[in-house]
């Protein structure tokens, strides 16, 4: 069978199951459309939670950021984990407690305030509208490859099967086909990766893989790649590189919008328990870690194959580069995508991979006829999904991978849009513009939010920023400065009142954004940013996705401080942060 | 069943107690070890790591996952001493 037979068939395979379990599990209620019921075992909310939370990003971006990166990707990985450290601490077992259905529900409970209800509607659908935007685009790309269709088709097809299962099974639909989307993606991500692994260095887990040496070479995998690397003019793989604080700063940010993502915390909701949801929290991280730590060594081995495919004799001996006309077959097809572009800059028919804009080296390469890097794009979101061709693993493996990768998208995608639809259905209509509707009322405001957010994220999908893990990081920036403060100090503060948090929240978000957009432009549009993205113009060389953390702070200290100036919060609203404070209902046992 | 403010306020103590000494040890890793410490630890090899690396990309990941299963235990432990656990 060939290659492409096996997409269609393993492709077309998940899509079944999907719908299949959208029939299977459609809410009947409000409770199941917002919470699947509130009774979804910890370790099976651990799983759901792990597909809900690792996007096209993580799946399709993270080790081609780390294959190009090296050491600087790092916040990345640190951040995205780290994050459910901070979720399981401080946040997930209280809210749990609290024991509604949406965060911008507590935010206007604790802080007694429509308004501070509103700000953090608004908080939470400008963050998920902005990760919704990268799980499209990696949805689009992955169709593209692997279906030949064209990017817009893409994401059509993806948005139709999410449509199907959210609007008819909300959270319970979503909560049951992240189940299987996470089986699809771990498995997707893990197979290609062992059989490279042992490839290799004859170690099959990548983890292990990773820290061993190179099959024949006697060096181990990371020295061997810092050598190639910067034999090709490339900074070291394993150095860090760019201000220290920059790089403290993005995993700071990352980890509290890790902690502080709406989607991912409403899944917290859906357990019976306070201690299921600590729990649920660790099962959620050991899920997550699986892909997580399998990526360096993707990354690491797909640099290696890649750099070592077309650099494949010594660097400056004439015949060292790979020819042109000889290129493998993942060349040619990732190059009709356009992802992947040749020029032959100096016409001598081979393909010379470095790094020209490192003059030292860029010189010593004019006097071998380079006439500068002839890869002239070599787009990082491929590395995953080409990995398996690059290896040349068989057919079966590189359509599971398409799988994964439409998994991952699909499940992100599925949960941001029913935190956006149940924060427009209960917490706008039913919470402040209509109180009087019936449950059955709500129930298809929310199918109908649901089918609206669905459309207005393939729209902006096909219309994105940046590439994917970078549109990303940009919501984790707008979570960070605004949801996270609100829900730590709701907790962890009796003092904080209404006007300190409404307050901090805009303070947070509203500098966030402002920092975002004198890089990127005015609400992304082209043409309007007021300086060019580029580090020598960055504040302290600190990135637009680094500033969350520091949105995070002026939201903290505006809080407390307005809430200093400002009248205590009333008698039952310490009544309410008391009693989410510990786990038995109705307060300690005798 | 009212509240009894002065277990609770116990309960309260000894769970801030044990969220810092968690959050101190999820500081170290990630921002201590992996990053700022992170040129010095590179000296170190640890198999074919480099030992500031192996912490940014690996070792950090292990001891998350670790301190949640820890807080966890404790947790419910701490529950049940102070009679607050929901069974």
């Amino acid at each position: 069978m060939d290659t492409q037979t096996w997409i269609h068939l393993v492709v077309g395979g998940t899509f079944l199951l999907y719908i299949g379990i959208a029939i299977w599990s459609r809410a009947a209620s409000t409770n199941e459309f917002y919470v699947a019921g509130g009774h979804v075992h910890p370790v099976a909310n651990g799983m759901a939670t792990a597909a809900d939370w690792m996007s096209a990003a993580s799946f399709i971006s993270m080790a081609g950021l780390i294959a190009f990166l090296g050491y600087n990707a790092s916040p990345y990985l640190m951040g995205w984990t780290g994050g459910y450290v901070l979720l399981a601490l401080l946040l997930a077992p209280y809210l749990r407690k609290f024991g509604k259905y949406t965060v911008p529900e507590f935010i206007g409970e604790r802080y007694y305030s429509r308004t501070a209800r509103l700000v953090a509607v608004l908080c939470l659908i400008v963050a998920s509208i902005t990760y919704v935007i990268g799980q499209m685009k990696g949805v689009g790309v992955a169709f593209g490859r692997f279906l030949e269709v064209k990017f817009e088709t893409g994401v059509t097809i993806g948005m139709g099967i999410v449509f199907f299962y959210a609007v008819l099974g909300g959270m319970k639909g979503i909560t049951y086909t992240q189940i299987a989307q996470y089986c699809v993606l771990i498995f997707a991500y893990t197979v290609p990766a062992i059989f490279i692994s042992f490839q290799i260095t004859g170690n099959p887990l990548p983890q292990l893989g990773l820290g061993s040496e190179v099959l024949g070479s006697g060096m181990p995998v990371l020295e061997k790649l810092d050598r190639i690397v910067t034999d090709l003019g490339f900074a070291p793989y394993t150095e860090p590189s760019g201000p220290r604080l920059n790089t403290f700063l993005l995993t700071l940010s990352l980890m509290i919008g890790t902690a502080g993502l709406p989607h991912v915390i409403i899944r917290f909701f859906t357990v019976p328990k306070v201690s299921d949801a600590r729990r649920s929290a660790g099962w959620a991280l050991v899920f997550i870690a699986i892909l997580y730590t399998t990526a360096p060594a993707v990354g690491a081995m797909a640099r290696m194959n890649l750099t070592e495919t077309i650099q494949h004799g010594p660097v400056g001996h004439p015949e060292g580069n790979l020819v042109y006309e000889e290129r493998p077959q993942w060349f040619r097809n990732w190059e009709k995508t356009g992802l992947l572009q040749f020029e032959d800059k100096n016409h001598d028919g081979r393909v010379q991979y470095y790094n020209d804009a490192n003059p030292a080296f860029a010189e010593r390469a004019e006097a071998w006829g380079w006439r500068g890097n002839e890869m002239v794009t070599v787009d990082r979101d491929i590395m995953v999904l080409a990995n398996p061709e690059i290896a040349d693993l068989p057919g079966w493996v590189v359509a599971l991978v398409a799988a994964g990768g439409l998994a991952a998208a699909l499940s992100t995608a599925a949960g941001l849009l029913l935190a956006i639809s149940s924060a427009i259905s209960h917490d706008l209509l039913k919470g402040i513009f209509r109180p009087g509707i019936s449950e059955k009322q709500e129930l298809l405001a929310g199918r109908l939010a649901m089918a609206a957010a669905v459309l207005v994220a393939g729209y902006l999908g096909m219309n994105p920023p940046g590439f994917a893990a970078q549109v990303v990081a940009l919501a984790f920036g707008l979570a960070a400065s605004s949801i996270f403060p609100a829900l730590m100090m709701g907790i962890f503060s009796t003092r904080v009142n209404r006007s300190g948090a409404v307050a901090g929240m805009l303070a947070g978000l509203g500098s966030t954004l402002v920092y975002i957009f004198i890089y990127k432009g005015w609400f992304f549009a082209p043409g309007t940013a007021l300086f060019p993205n580029t580090a020598a113009y960055w504040l302290l060389g600190v990135q637009p996705e680094s500033f969350g953390a520091i949105g995070a702070l002026i939201n903290f200290a505006t809080a407390l401080l307005v809430s200093r100036l400002t009248a205590e919060p009333p008698a039952h609203i310490r009544d309410l942060v008391e009693s989410i404070r510990v786990p038995r209902a109705g307060g300690v046992r005798g | 069943m009212s509240l009894d403010p002065d277990r609770a306020h116990g309960y309260w103590r000894a769970n801030l107690r044990l969220v810092s000494v968690l959050l101190s040890i999820w500081f170290a890793v990630s921002y201590g070890c992996g990053i700022l410490l992170v040129d010095l630890l590179n000296e170190i090899p640890l198999g074919g790591f480099k030992l500031g690396f192996f912490f940014a990309q690996q070792g950090a990941i292990y001891v998350f996952v670790a301190l949640i299963f820890y807080y966890v235990h404790r947790m419910n432990r701490l529950d049940r001493e102070f009679g607050v656990d929901e069974d």
